[in-house]
């Protein structure tokens, strides 16, 4: 499978438990969380608000009850993987209860909305596909359902009566009172369907065509013209996210998914080439054609000009945010002593610029590093589990979370184009938490699987075995 | 396939490193220039809380900060402004989303941000004292300010504005805009609505109350501008007050231009004085100066007096740059040497004008802040009178003031602004708008051996001419000082 004659390291992960150190990781998020909301009364009463107990311990209850559950269904998984999310959620929770309450009278009658009902809902799909979802191998059968599937939750929101447009983006839909944000489900439909697709076509994929040289130099090796179908279809879907829905978040979220799964499964780099250099072309022509591509890339590359700034749509919002982050500076101005807190999505989109600036630098770091870990976590379990289903979904999920980050705070400080999407397990709203809770159950099964200790035959003799799992 | 999900793990590392190289660019490295952004609300909303220094004219406030919070809860500091909208268009206002004037200018001195306040600042938070910005004082003489407000008061429905200045020094000791508008409307921190909407209503009212005219808009000077053509006809053509030129009753530039002074004619048809010239506002010997000095001549002399700037004015309000270009058209140059064509001045512009004249030819750059000194009262900073240019010289100088003075004397055209019992030198301006009604003008200082004060008043749009109009405010100014 590689290319390189080195022997390659061993990927096995030794079959220990080490739930007491989860359970340790634990008990710090649950004080990281109430020490935040704690700060936050403080800094904006003078004391230490009820809900540090009533909010703090309820999130407790369900780390707890996590990691209860966890010895039970999942004893062999990652460590780090549970009190990683679980510390992300629970700064979203203390930062939601810190803007909420700013916006009230009575900071004792802040609350965190749904979040915490979310996080619990979250945690319960995470356990169900942990206990339901033995062998995430089952999965492969459902290759083209799953394409499906990612494609009509993508189109869901563009039907009309059942879409809505909320602020200007067409990501929501509702059923009565209820709004769902399905472009967060799709994300997990297509990492599925890429892995059991890719699992199948990987052969044909890794067979190369005509390597194009100058000299003695290889460019770039073409595959062959008719296994270039996948990627044309992924492609069309991209860019039609892209003027269609006019969200250009989801769109380089899904193809650039799209494109590092490729490469997991055919280790071939000139699928990435090929991949990057179509997107660049359609974004380009897209940028040309539609005047709202244009008007991202104008905000993005004109943040502070004033017409910029004041024309409806304009960046406002951007600009907002980098005062805020520039007035947390290195060590921020404490949670709760900042003001960004009053500007629009602050707790969804903006959330971590609202981090950057009562947090500062040092907490923004901080998280990051936590993602980091959480990502690498992930990468790991790809390397340690069996089958190339498993090791294409694993890493699939993890570089969702390391590029939806990328996407999120790389816009919100103009590495790129700012576009609306939500940090992972930080942000309110309960589409994303679901989701991304339900990402976090593939990878602990996964990682169960991968660590648990090999099956022990009962009988050592004979052909025929019973085996005990 | 584990080297590409190796490959792929090391690329998720590089994507949140870059994240990281970023965020500390810009939190890091960054921070500083971004909160000095001109977008940056904020540096006003956050100030609510701390004691903002006053500012204050002759030693009056006339902004400050007033804790309206109840006992025992957070300070909340609102801005007060004194005497409506007499000193509005300089003092400015600080409103919870933006800042004008010298309240803008002086934002860090005033707010105690600045560096100059930094040992002072660091002495307060070892002393638990609570920290207090800047007291600035404005060079304004109220008396002056008062006399121009209130005479365009009188005048009912004209805009229009009027500068005076201390010759010797430069500092600005009034700065009319009417109509001006009373700060305390669009401060409020307990009803920002209701100052947000008079805001609103300020900036849509097409009388322009939030315009600094004396400062920031330009209008044709007309006749006033004669002083400069006439600097010049003496600098470059060494010229007199009895060196005469050209003034025919009608001279063709272009189409004809006449001469505004009564019966249309200056000295019969014949050759006039420049002295006489002054006098009467004779347009088309003026017009022959100019063609004879030359579009370079004209234009370096205007430029000697603070047009054509090449950096912009700041005093420390920013001031909008007068232009007298260099013409080389002959009937558009003409027009320039009588103030109108391309020829166009602030109030200000023209201020420094007249205190140039006043002052032996030296223009002083003007200012108003006199002094700022911290909340213990010792100095931080003080403005001490600067040289703009030498823009004549000294005999030069004392040879227009003696022309300048006929303008207000028995015969001439600007009688409305003498002051008995002493000599004031002065020019009237009727500049011809392309619409039916004239702005009208009249710069001029007093008293004319020994000047104290120099004015330009500018009447919008006032349809009549500058010695009915202009002339009266600026006496009421001069003799504001002089009496």
């Amino acid at each position: 499978m590689s290319s390189t004659s080195a022997p390659e390291a061993p990927t096995a992960l030794p079959p220990v438990k080490r739930r007491n150190a989860e359970l340790v990781l634990i008990i710090f998020a649950i004080g990281i969380t109430m020490a935040g909301i704690a700060l936050a009364g403080i800094n904006l009463t003078g004391r230490v608000p009820a809900a540090m107990w009533t909010v703090g311990l309820t999130f407790g209850a369900l780390s707890a009850a996590a990691h209860v559950a966890m010895r039970f269904v999942a004893p062999y998984a990652d460590p780090l993987i549970l009190p990683c999310t679980l510390v992300l959620n629970g700064i979203g929770v203390a930062m939601i209860w810190r803007i909420s309450a700013a916006g009230v009278e009575d900071i004792e009658r802040a609350g965190v909305g749904m979040q915490l009902v979310w996080t619990a809902v979250g945690l319960i799909f995470c356990f169900l596909i942990i206990i339901f979802l033995k062998d995430p191998r089952v999965l492969q059968r459902y290759t083209y359902i799953s394409g499906l599937v990612a494609i009509v939750l993508l189109m869901l929101p563009a039907i009309p009566g059942l879409g809505k447009e909320v602020y200007g983006a067409r990501l929501w839909i509702g059923i009565g009172s209820f709004t769902l944000q399905p472009s967060e489900f799709a994300k997990i439909a297509l990492v599925i369907f890429l892995a059991s697709y890719l699992m199948n076509k990987r052969q044909v994929l890794q067979i190369v065509g005509k390597p194009i040289k100058i000299g003695r130099f290889t460019l770039i090796e073409l595959p062959r013209a008719r296994d270039m179908a996948p990627i044309l279809v992924g492609w069309l879907l991209a860019i039609g996210m892209l003027v269609l829905l006019t969200d250009l978040g989801t769109s380089l979220l899904l193809f650039g998914t799209f494109l590092a799964m490729l490469y997991v499964a055919t280790q071939r780099s000139s699928w990435v080439t090929i991949g990057l250099a179509l997107f660049m072309v359609g974004a380009y022509v897209a940028y040309l054609v539609f005047w709202h591509v244009q008007a991202r890339v104008n905000i993005w590359i004109n943040t502070f000009d004033q017409d910029v700034y004041y024309q409806v749509g304009g960046s406002e919002q951007l600009v907002k945010g980098l005062i805020g982050m520039a007035y947390g500076g290195l060590f921020g101005t404490g949670l709760g002593a900042g003001e960004l807190h009053s500007t629009f999505a602050s707790d969804s989109d903006f959330i971590l610029a609202t981090v950057g600036e009562e947090l500062g630098l040092t907490g923004l770091l901080a998280i990051l590093m936590v993602l980091g870990l959480l990502v690498e976590r992930g990468m790991r379990m790809a390397l340690a589990s069996t089958g190339v289903f498993n090791k294409l979904l694993a890493s699939g999920v993890a570089f969702v979370l390391a590029y939806q980050v990328f996407i999120v705070l790389g816009g919100l400080t103009r590495v790129i184009p700012l576009t609306g999407s939500t940090t992972p397990f930080m942000s309110a709203g309960g589409s994303a938490l679901m989701a991304n809770w339900i990402m976090v159950g593939i990878l602990l099964r996964i990682s169960d699987n991968a660590r648990r200790p090999a099956p022990q035959a009962i009988q050592d003799e004979g052909a025929t075995q019973v085996i005990r799992r | 396939m584990n080297t590409p999900i190796r490959r792929l793990s090391v690329f998720s590392l590089f994507l949140l490193l870059v994240l990281m190289l970023n965020v500390t660019w810009l939190q890091g490295f960054q921070a500083e220039a971004i909160r000095e952004d001109p977008l940056n609300t904020r540096k006003f909303s956050e100030r609510l809380n701390e004691a903002r220094g006053p500012i204050q004219i002759a030693g009056e406030n006339v902004a400050y900060s007033e804790n309206i919070s109840e006992e025992g809860k957070p300070a909340r500091f609102q801005r007060q402004y004194t005497d409506g909208g007499l000193y509005t268009p300089i003092v400015g206002s600080f409103r919870t989303y933006g800042a004008s004037g010298i309240e803008n200018t002086e934002n860090s001195l005033l707010d105690g941000s600045d560096d100059r306040l930094a040992v002072r600042n660091f002495r307060d938070i070892i002393t638990g004292r609570e920290p207090e910005g800047a007291q600035v004082q404005l060079t304004l003489n109220p008396d002056v300010q008062k006399a121009g407000y209130e005479a365009f008061a009188a005048l009912g429905g004209k805009n229009g504005a009027a500068v005076a200045i201390e010759p010797g020094t430069g500092a600005i000791l009034g700065a009319v805009s009417y109509p001006s508008y009373d700060a305390n409307d669009v401060v409020s921190i307990t009803d920002t609505e209701q100052a947000v909407a008079n805001y609103t209503a300020l900036e849509e009212d097409p009388r322009q109350p939030l315009l600094n005219r004396a400062l920031n808009e330009r209008y044709p000077p007309g006749s006033t501008f004669k002083v400069v053509t006439a600097a010049a006809a003496m600098e470059y053509l060494d010229a007199g007050p009895d060196s005469t030129q050209e003034a025919p009753d009608v001279l063709t530039l272009g189409h004809d231009l006449p001469n505004a002074t009564p019966g249309g004619t200056c000295n019969g048809g014949e050759p006039d004085t420049l002295a006489h010239s002054i006098q009467i506002s004779c347009n088309t010997s003026f017009a022959n100066w100019a063609i004879e000095v030359g579009g370079a001549g004209m234009a370096e002399q205007a430029t000697a007096f603070g047009f054509n700037p090449e950096e912009e004015l700041t005093v420390p309000l920013s001031v909008t740059p007068s232009l007298a270009p260099v013409e080389e058209d002959r009937n558009i140059l003409g027009r320039a040497g009588i103030g109108q064509s391309n020829v166009e001045a602030t109030p200000l512009q023209m201020a420094m004008v007249a205190a140039g004249v006043a002052n032996s030819g030296e223009v002083m750059r003007p200012y108003v802040v006199d002094t700022v000194r911290d909340s213990d009262l010792s100095v931080v900073t003080q403005t001490s009178p600067e040289s703009y240019s030498q823009a004549i010289s000294a005999s030069t100088a004392e040879e227009l003031t003696e022309m300048m003075t006929l303008v207000t004397q028995q015969g001439g055209s600007g009688t409305n602004a003498a002051i008995p019992g002493m000599e004031v030198a002065g020019k009237t301006g009727t500049a011809e708008t392309g619409t039916d009604l004239t702005h009208n003008w009249f710069i001029g200082f007093a008293p004319a051996d020994d000047p104290q004060i120099a004015v330009a008043v500018v009447i919008e749009f006032g349809g009549g001419s500058g010695n009915e109009l202009a002339a009266p405010i600026a006496r009421q100014m001069m003799e504001a000082v002089v009496l």
